[in-house]
């Protein structure tokens, strides 16, 4: 009979390691407890530099170490608050180093959608306070458009349901689509992309972002931060469509219009094509009457006018007139015929200069008296001065 | 001028001319470039084929749309 060889750890001659016993606990448990979800109360949460997190959960009774891997928080929209009662998802894990063991979580969800809520309300407090959720930076939507930017998954319904609502309403419109992921962890950084195109792009008069309805995770990318201030910086308006009724996405608070699902977006953007005609037809005679009607205007601006004209020309050839009549009066008066007259004669020499003094006559001369019936030839017989 | 500019310059033309005090001759100008602009919304629209593609960014950062099979 051979020695019977003892079990590793059977005795002091076989003593295992530290890192194997470590190791062996390791397997044990990691290999023997499936995923599981569990439910207890927040408490000494940490974040740490690298990214991951750290904290406890507990009830009454006992507690559990618990992580969150930086990889899986991207997942998870914001980090508990202590004290907060949650489930979570995750599975046993040992950490060798201290044979701790802990429960490494993948999903973590609050009572009453608190963590959605919570990283919600932190977005959209952010985005309020740099304006973004004014309403006065709401841009109207063209009321003509003839391209539209569709934002959204090539797979998903949204885009079928847009075409076939704008096509319905002009079977001439553009529709130009600008994929992207709408949900899953890539969406947020796919959906900024895609904004930026449209805003550089610059070829759309119109962009709508949205997707069909889903899951309150599947629509989370449309409550990404990143994303609604995108959706704020685009430089052609936007409609967002996130397809659910009840609750409102942060894209739908910045954009210039919300609507209640992508039909609905494709219904507002885009006008018959029938009331485009009429509108081109009503801004035609718009157009006609509003120069007729100048034109009326100008006809009967010209009509006073002349009438004005000639009555002004009439009184100014009037009073011209009548300035005539009393300098004719004056200058009448003042002739010397008027003072032949009344009787008075003129003596004149032979040159027709007046002869008005006594020593103007010469004895024995001619000269000649005018009066206002004819003239009289007359000779000067004697000249006698007054006696001064 | 894209349509939607093409209809705002029409509506903005139309309002002066709907104003009083515009000269005759002003006027005139305005409706001969609103009976332009007018011909040239209804052409486009009329000219117009709908279309469905997929914007796609180009080697030299430029943009161009392909059509997508529906």
């Amino acid at each position: 009979m051979s020695p019977r060889v003892a079990e590793p750890g059977e005795s002091a001659e076989t003593a295992i390691s530290v890192s194997v016993l470590a190791e062996s606990v390791k397997s044990i448990v990691e290999g023997s407890v499936p995923p599981v979800w569990i439910r207890g109360e927040v408490t000494g949460f940490k974040k740490y530099r690298s990214g991951h997190w750290y904290f406890a959960l507990r009830d009454g009774n006992a507690q559990i170490s618990c992580m969150v891997w930086a990889s899986d928080t991207a997942r998870i929209p914001a980090a508990p608050d202590e004290g907060m009662q949650v489930t979570a998802y995750g599975r046993l894990g040992v950490y060798a180093a201290r044979t701790e063991i802990r429960f490494s979580i993948l999903r973590l969800a609050a009572s009453g959608d608190g963590l959605w809520r919570k990283a919600f309300e932190e977005a959209r407090a952010k985005l309020d306070a740099d304006g973004l959720l004014d309403p006065a930076r709401k841009r109207p939507l063209p009321r003509y458009p003839r391209t539209i930017a569709v934002i959204t998954s090539t797979e998903g319904a949204a885009l079928h349901d847009i075409v076939s609502v704008a096509r319905r309403r002009d079977p001439t419109i553009c529709v130009v689509v600008i994929p992207a992921a709408v949900q899953g962890e890539t969406a947020p950084k796919e959906l900024v992309r895609a904004l930026r195109r449209a805003s550089h792009w610059d070829g759309a008069d119109l962009v709508i972002i949205g997707r069909g309805g889903g899951s309150r995770e599947d629509l989370w990318a449309f409550n990404d931060e990143r994303v609604a201030r995108a959706v704020a910086m685009c430089r052609t308006p936007t409609i967002s469509a996130v397809g659910h009724e009840v609750d409102v996405s942060l894209t739908d608070l910045v954009a210039d219009l919300r609507a209640a699902t992508p039909s609905a977006a494709a219904e507002t953007a885009v006008p018959e094509r029938a009331k485009v005609v009429h509108d081109l037809e009503r801004m035609g005679s718009r157009l006609r009457g509003a120069l007729s009607l100048r034109a009326e205007r100008a006809r009967s601006d010209l009509a006073r006018a002349s009438r004005d004209l000639a009555v002004r020309a009439r009184r100014a050839v009037e009073l011209r007139r009548s300035w005539l009549a009393a300098s004719a009066a004056t200058i009448d008066a003042l002739s010397p015929l008027r003072t032949l007259e009344r009787g008075y004669v003129v003596a004149r020499d032979a040159d027709g200069r007046t002869l008005s003094r006594v020593r103007d006559f010469v004895v024995g001369e001619e000269f000649g008296i005018v009066a206002h019936d004819g003239s009289v030839r007359a000779r000067t017989v004697d000249v006698k001065p007054e006696a001064t | 001028m894209s349509f939607e500019e093409d209809l705002a310059r029409l509506d903005a033309i139309a309002r002066a001319l709907e104003n009083d005090r515009l000269p005759l001759d002003e006027a005139m100008k305005l409706f001969e470039e609103g009976v332009a602009r007018l011909r040239a919304a209804t052409a486009a629209l009329e000219a117009a084929e709908g279309r469905v593609g997929q914007l796609v960014k180009q080697a030299d950062g430029t943009f161009t749309v392909r059509d997508l099979q529906r």
